[in-house]
């Protein structure tokens, strides 16, 4: 079923509204564990884990594959990691979650050595695990899927999973046909067909992530790790993804994954452990948790996840598209957006939604239909272009198409607004810095200062960069892509505020989202795209998840609006 | 993807067959002749070596420069020995070369994996350090052709099977690293480390041993080179090779190695070379004057480069309609923040 992603961010709805094994009908294993749990046993950071302290009486509780213990980690001045907690069991999936600059990351890249503790100790399996390379850490039985991508685009599909470890025939010479053999094997387990032998360049950020997970996966170890593994995929290939996280479970690895999407976690893990500011905060048993509790602990307040909505009188059609096509991607796209009001575009992932905007916006070309701004034909060419009439666009792949990795958040902050901010052709930095001093405060970003290279930045802040620089340039029409992708509670709902309030001054927005809350909760109508074609266009009255969801599969043909 | 890269192999053959066919219908000399047969396989020789050992350094995403000043070093210092302990055996006098050269590539490649500076701007140094090392040890000396034995000589100019010996020994060279790069799990990698440096390191590939050995091969082949060069000119100077560099990397290029690593064969890098060498053999039979032959290196560097943009943008066009439409790959501006070059 195609269900997860679109289900309310509340871990109880997920048991009725998924006919997937939920969060509580469940695996032998992890019942079997959970029954007799201590209610919410928490582990505050003075009670150490691990084999010397034992959680609770229970004596089915086995041996920990992975045992943390104040794992500290400094990146000069910057603590990453003050107190890091985790234990993981085998056979168990453990979310780890905690906010953006949490910590997360950096533990798990500590696990897979690419970075060196500064103090604390990792055991696998009761042995001291110090890798000093990510070799190191998988020769040990320890797989990573890290957060930003690692694929070679000039390489093949195969020789992507299988780098590092080419797998080689007659005369030690590379074996391309066993390798395309066994990943056609592998990605047929995940129900994907992405050709073997085409290179990784070009591969859509979903197909990507599966190759990472592929990749993963074939190393049959004994510790999988998965830091934000789903936030580029749609309902179908999350569960196929789950699917696949549960077998590796029940044969007895461990898994830790890492999410920002309570739905995800709740239908997931056997356990949760909570992070702030790079210290553990508690590990508890999911079952006996809920949403309410894991955000308080995360963000160390209640957040009101409600959806944020001024009420507002759309004025005149700002943008309107009318019969955009472009073969094999979208076809016959019409749509229209006033001043004041929010289109919510939905549907699955490869549907088409992401090329549409950026053929609007002039980064991909089409080859026939019109796009008006305030009625004038915007002509096809380019983005700057589009800017010049006032469009912005925040991209979905923010890392590549959005972030200067080696520039400083001040700087990428101002980057487009460099005409309206310099005197006479000179950039002052006092301008910059004002501008990226507000919009930093405004999104949370956590950074040492406005200097800090924006590389360093952990993966949520680094999106939250990329909006920072778009928003800050004032648009008539925004088009965004994925708001909220990576972005934790808090500042999801800040995120949320900025955009009611874009709207209420004026501000054409069409934010395309793969969570249906966020597009039921956002839009003034939500438009729903199937393979490349509108399916449906709905008022928010009518807008239930139902409706959405068979239009967005394709089940039902609405009559478009 | 082979096949865009074998169709570029082929249109770099394609080209020099209509050369040569173009330049002997002017002059038949140009191939038909027995000397114009040798030296249509002599004079790319040479180049080709060092072509091939600048693409393994292209595709892990750096540049060798110094390539020439370890040839001319080289070369010098192999006809020095041959002076100064005449006792010493033809064959060990060539490795005792070929060996300076690996071990002028291994200072190249120390250099470039421990001091973390680009490598365009480390051996654009050591370019200038062993031509410098070269011209203080040779003053105004020559080594000429009586300083050299004459079994040694011969390598520059025998034949077999009416094949130079010096061709076959850059073919047996091509073909090795070929099936390397192509096919050896060590040789894939420098793929990988060109294609996303940072990427490289996630996965657990040794970057810093790759790309030092990929520096000790270039200088190894340039060594190589420096011998055969004091073999066939049978005179060296302190300026010996003096300008090859460049022509290494517009060979690399022409041939298909992409500037910023990760794509191109060592095949492709090597008829570049003889592409090269060629044109500067057939533009003045065609009575093409002398100045006019650099403005059609530079034509073809552009081309080529030009060519590998409209292919990239083409095949990413291609992909996208496999797949779910995704950016077109950034620019090599976006590229470089990684890497080196
Ligand atoms: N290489 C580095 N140099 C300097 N600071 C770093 C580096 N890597 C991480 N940090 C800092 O460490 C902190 C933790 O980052 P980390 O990436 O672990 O967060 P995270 O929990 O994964 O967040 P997210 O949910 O956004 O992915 C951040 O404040 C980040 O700026
Ligand atoms: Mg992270």
């Amino acid at each position: 079923m195609v269900v997860n992603r679109f289900t309310i961010l509340k871990g109880e709805a997920m048991a009725e509204s998924d006919d997937e094994p939920g969060p509580t009908s469940s695996h032998p294993g992890a019942s079997a564990d959970a029954a007799p749990a201590t209610p919410a046993a928490p582990l505050g950071p003075a009670a150490p884990l691990g084999p010397a302290a034992p959680l609770g009486p229970s004596t089915r509780t086995p041996a920990p594959t992975l045992v943390v213990r104040g794992l500290v980690k400094h990146f000069g001045p910057v603590v990453a990691l003050a107190r890091a907690e985790l234990e993981v069991r085998p056979g168990e999936i453990h979310a780890l979650v905690g906010e953006n600059g949490a910590g997360k990351s950096t533990l798990v890249k500590l696990l897979a050595g690419v970075y060196q503790p500064t103090a604390g100790q990792m055991l696998l399996d009761g042995a001291p695990l110090e890798p000093r390379t990510p070799a190191d850490a998988r020769d040990a039985g320890v797989a990573v899927i890290y957060q930003e991508p690692t694929l070679f685009p000039d390489l093949s599909v195969a020789e992507n999973v299988f780098m590092g470890r080419l797998l080689t025939g007659r005369g030690g010479l590379v074996s391309r046909k066993a390798m395309r053999e066994r990943t056609r094997e592998l990605l047929a387990t995940l129900g994907v067909e992405i050709d073997p032998d085409r290179p990784a360049l070009g591969l859509s950020i979903a197909d990507q992530q599966l190759v990472e997970i592929v990749k993963a996966v074939s190393l049959d170890a004994k510790l999988l790790v998965m830091d934000e593994p789903t936030a580029a995929l749609s309902g179908v290939e999350v569960d196929r993804l789950f699917a696949v996280a549960r077998q590796l479970r029940d044969r007895g690895a461990a898994v830790v994954f890492i999410s920002h999407r309570f739905d995800e976690i709740f239908a997931l893990s056997d356990r949760i452990t909570v992070m702030r500011d790079g210290e553990h905060v508690s590990t508890q048993d999911t079952a006996a948790t809920d949403t309410a509790t894991i955000v308080r602990q995360m963000v160390g307040r209640a957040v009101d996840t409600m959806f944020p909505r001024t009420e507002r009188t759309p004025g005149a059609v700002v943008l309107e598209v009318q019969g955009l096509t472009r073969a094999g991607t979208f076809e016959g796209v019409d749509l229209h957006v006033r001043a004041g009001e929010i289109l919510g575009i939905a549907g699955l992932v490869g549907s088409g939604r992401s090329e549409v905007v950026r053929a609007v916006f002039g980064i991909d070309r089409y080859d026939s239909g019109t796009v008006r701004v305030d009625g004038r034909v915007l002509a096809q060419d380019g983005p700057e272009q589009a800017m010049r009439h006032g469009l912005a666009l925040v991209p979905e792949d923010r890392r590549r198409q959005g972030l200067h990795t080696d520039l400083s958040v001040a700087r990428n902050v101002a980057l487009t607004l460099r005409r309206r901010l310099s005197r006479g052709g000179i950039l002052t930095s006092g301008a910059e810095y004002r501008v990226a001093h507000e919009w930093a405060a405004t999104l949370q970003v956590k950074a040492r200062d406005l200097d800090a290279v924006a590389g360093t930045l952990s993966g949520g802040n680094q999106q939250k960069v990329v909006l920072a620089k778009w928003l800050s340039t004032t648009p008539r029409v925004l088009l965004i892509d994925e708001p909220t992708r990576g972005i934790d509670v808090g500042t999801k709902a800040e995120v949320h505020r900025l955009l009611d309030r874009l709207a209420g001054d004026g501000v054409a927005v069409v934010m395309i989202s793969s969570e249906l809350p966020e597009v039921l909760g956002m839009s003034d109508r939500v438009l729903v795209m199937h393979e490349g074609r509108v399916t449906a266009v709905l008022d928010r009255a009518d807008a239930d998840p139902e409706t959405v969801m068979s239009a967005a599969t394709g089940t039902v043909r609405s009559a478009v609006a | 993807m082979t096949r865009v890269l074998r169709r570029r192999e082929t249109s770099i053959a394609l080209a020099l067959v209509i050369l040569v066919v173009v330049a002997t219908t002017a002059n038949d000399a140009f191939l038909l002749s027995s000397d114009g047969f040798r030296d249509l396989l002599l004079a790319p020789s040479l180049l080709v070596l060092l072509a091939v050992g600048q693409a393994a350094v292209i595709i892990t995403r750096n540049v060798d420069l110094s390539v020439s000043s370890t040839l001319g070093l080289v070369a010098f210092a192999t006809g020095s020995m041959f002076v100064s302990s005449p006792g010493l055996s033809v064959p060990v006098v060539m490795l005792l070369g070929i060996l300076l050269g690996a071990a002028l590539g291994a200072v190249n490649g120390g250099l470039v994996t421990s001091a973390r500076v680009p490598s365009l701007v480390i051996t654009l140094g050591t370019l200038y350090a062993y031509r410098g090392i070269t011209v203080i040890w040779a003053g105004t000396d020559r080594i000429s052709a009586g300083d050299m034995p004459r079994s040694f000589l011969a390598i520059g100019t025998e034949r077999v099977l009416g094949i130079p010996v010096v061709a076959l020994v850059a073919l047996v060279v091509v073909v090795g690293a070929g099936v390397y790069l192509g096919y050896a799990r060590t040789g894939r990698e420098f793929y990988a480390i060109g294609s996303e440096p940072v990427a490289a390191r996630l996965c657990g590939l040794p970057v810093g041993r790759r790309v030092f050995f990929a520096f000790v091969l270039s200088g190894t082949l340039a060594g190589l080179a420096g011998v055969l060069f004091a073999a066939r000119y049978a005179t060296v100077a302190s300026n010996a090779g003096t300008g090859l560099e460049l022509q290494a990397v517009a060979a690399a290029v022409i041939g298909g190695v992409a500037i910023f690593g990760g794509s191109g064969t060592v095949a492709g890098a090597a008829l570049g070379a003889v592409l090269l060498a060629t044109i500067d053999r057939a533009l003045p039979i065609l009575g093409i004057p002398d100045f006019w032959q650099q403005a059609v290196v530079g034509v073809l560097i552009i081309g080529a480069i030009v060519l590998d943009r409209v292919l990239a943008v083409r095949t990413a066009r291609r992909l996208r309609s496999t797949g779910v439409a995704e950016a077109v790959r950034p620019l090599p501006a976006a590229r470089v923040t990684g890497g080196v070059p």
